[in-house]
């Protein structure tokens, strides 16, 4: 798996109005990366997830799946959003197995799929509830999964714990870097969350706002044996404090 | 008066409350035709009403009187319905056909629709045509204009997230939109279908050969107030059972709305 993001620009608005959101974003994500993108809000993160996804199209540049431009969104993009992403009407069980029935896949291929992957989130016995008898840190564990049984090359991850409680959220982080681990799956993360960011993504991109872009990279090299033990450990402080003031000073030349 | 909890809690059922309140008004109109205070003329008391209703039961009246009616309404609104549900949703997603249509139908739907009736008349005649058109106009618009704004408000996400699960076009419509909207759809239709009821009756009123409106101004003709009475009672018992069909259609569709 090859995504190749190459010189994308994107302006919503014709004319006068017309306003640049996005400034010649490149960047290369591989098989088996994690990678995440770190901004305040104004700064186009959801754009350049919209944007791969498929759900926009770029004003300028070109982005690439294997080779292939991206025209439309497809399974092989798989997103999970900030919130309101289940099926209210449709049980946990019948949500991971939208896309597949989308699909036309086998009746006995989706019944084992949902069963596979409710599991793979911890949820075979949340199978039969519906989303409002879910907890926000179950909603998101069955929109990840829903992404997941199409079996896209890259899962795309809009602010998926932003909705959530600080407690539940630092959870779901373990439960996603575990995941990531256990399925070597590629994912590319959207947060404006450092912590978030550093714990789980191996390379980090900070954007400045308007208009969006890159401004810093940071190759994250740290042991994630055990995150609880990262959130406290010095390096990892030291490099957030880090990333939190180059933050602060984008911000703060804007005042 | 004795607070226990077994009273309080009969008492907090929403229905004792409901069927208080009716038995109240039904008390005070005894009451007050009992005594003798108001011409009976004017005023019938309960139990001449009940006598007429029985009388017109028996005479194979009320029956068929009440089914004209209803047929009437059910024809023109499930033609109403019927067109709204398509147009409505090709208006929710289609920013063109929205465009044209909308101000359109704003400006017909502040049309008084009983206001029709003569151009009706003069159309389609003095048959069940009329009646079943002028249902269609008094209902039709705003069924597809509520029917837009439901799908209007789909949220993006839940069409999003089909299409980055492989999803387009018409599967997004019935699995998607479709479900979504369903709870909207059948309050619209429950709302609207009252606005029915209003204007068959006074279709009725205006020209007819049976049916609950007919009933009743044949009834004030020969000043036979017991009988206009049966035909308000019989109109309001059909229509709150229509109410309550579409609140047990929806708990029993949409369970997950609630």
């Amino acid at each position: 798996m090859h995504l190749q993001v190459s010189q994308v620009s994107k302006s919503f608005g014709e004319g006068r109005d017309r306003k640049l959101v996005l400034e010649t974003i490149s960047f290369e994500l591989f098989s088996g990366q994690f990678m995440a993108l770190v901004g305040s809000s104004g700064s186009g993160k959801s754009t350049v997830m919209r944007l791969i996804a498929g759900l926009e199209r770029p004003s300028e540049g070109t982005i690439h799946l294997d080779g292939v431009p991206v025209r439309r969104p497809g399974s092989d993009r798989g997103m999970v959003f900030q919130k309101y992403s289940l099926y209210p009407w449709l049980t946990a069980a019948q949500n991971v197995a939208f896309g597949l029935s989308l699909q036309g896949r086998g009746k006995a291929e989706i019944r084992e799929r949902t069963a596979y992957f409710l599991d793979v989130v911890g949820l075979a016995d949340a199978a039969r509830l519906l989303p409002r008898e879910l907890s926000g840190g179950m909603q998101q564990r069955v929109a990840i999964a829903r992404a997941l049984a199409t079996e896209p090359k890259v899962l795309l991850l809009d602010e998926p714990f932003g909705a959530l409680d600080l407690q539940i959220r630092e959870s779901m982080q373990e439960f996603l870097h575990d995941l990531w681990k256990r399925t070597g799956l590629t994912a590319l993360l959207i947060t404006h969350d450092i912590e978030e960011a550093l714990l789980l993504a191996g390379t980090v991109h900070i954007m400045a706002p308007r208009p969006g872009r890159i401004v810093h990279t940071v190759d994250v090299q740290l042991d994630r044996s055990d995150l609880r033990h990262l959130r406290v450990s010095q390096p990892f402080l030291e490099l957030r404090e880090e990333l939190a003031s180059r933050l602060r000073s984008l911000d703060g030349s804007l005042l | 008066m004795a607070r226990s909890p077994a009273l309080r809690r009969f008492l907090s059922h929403p229905w004792v409350l409901g069927v208080l309140g009716i038995l109240t008004v039904f008390l005070v109109w005894w009451l007050v035709t009992a005594s003798g205070m108001v011409d009976k003329l004017f005023l019938p008391g309960p139990g001449a009403v009940w006598l007429a209703g029985t009388d017109q039961f028996q005479r194979g009246i009320l029956v068929a009187d009440a089914v004209a009616s209803i047929k009437r309404v059910f024809i023109g609104f499930a033609i109403s319905a019927g067109l709204a549900l398509p147009i409505g949703i090709a208006m929710g997603t289609n920013r063109t056909i929205c465009h044209f249509l909308e101000p359109l139908m704003a400006l017909i739907r502040y049309m008084p629709a009983p206001a029709f009736i003569p151009l009706l008349i003069i159309y389609f005649g003095l048959e069940e045509l009329p009646k079943v058109m002028l249902i269609f106009i008094g209902t039709f618009f705003f069924n597809t204009l509520m029917i837009m704004d439901a799908v209007k408000f789909v949220p993006s996400e839940l069409v999003e997230t089909a299409l980055t699960l492989g999803g387009r076009g018409l599967p997004i419509l019935t699995r998607v939109v479709a479900p979504y909207i369903a709870p909207q759809v059948l309050d619209t239709y429950r709302i609207n279908m009252a606005s029915a009821w209003n204007l068959v009756i006074v279709a009725e009123l205006v020209a007819a050969n049976e049916g609950l409106g007919k009933r009743i101004s044949l009834a004030q003709r020969f000043l036979r107030t017991d009988e206009i009475f049966v035909g308000l009672i019989v109109i309001g018992l059909i229509g709150l059972m229509i109410d309550l069909g579409f609140r047990f259609l929806m708990r029993r569709a949409c369970s997950w709305a609630n």
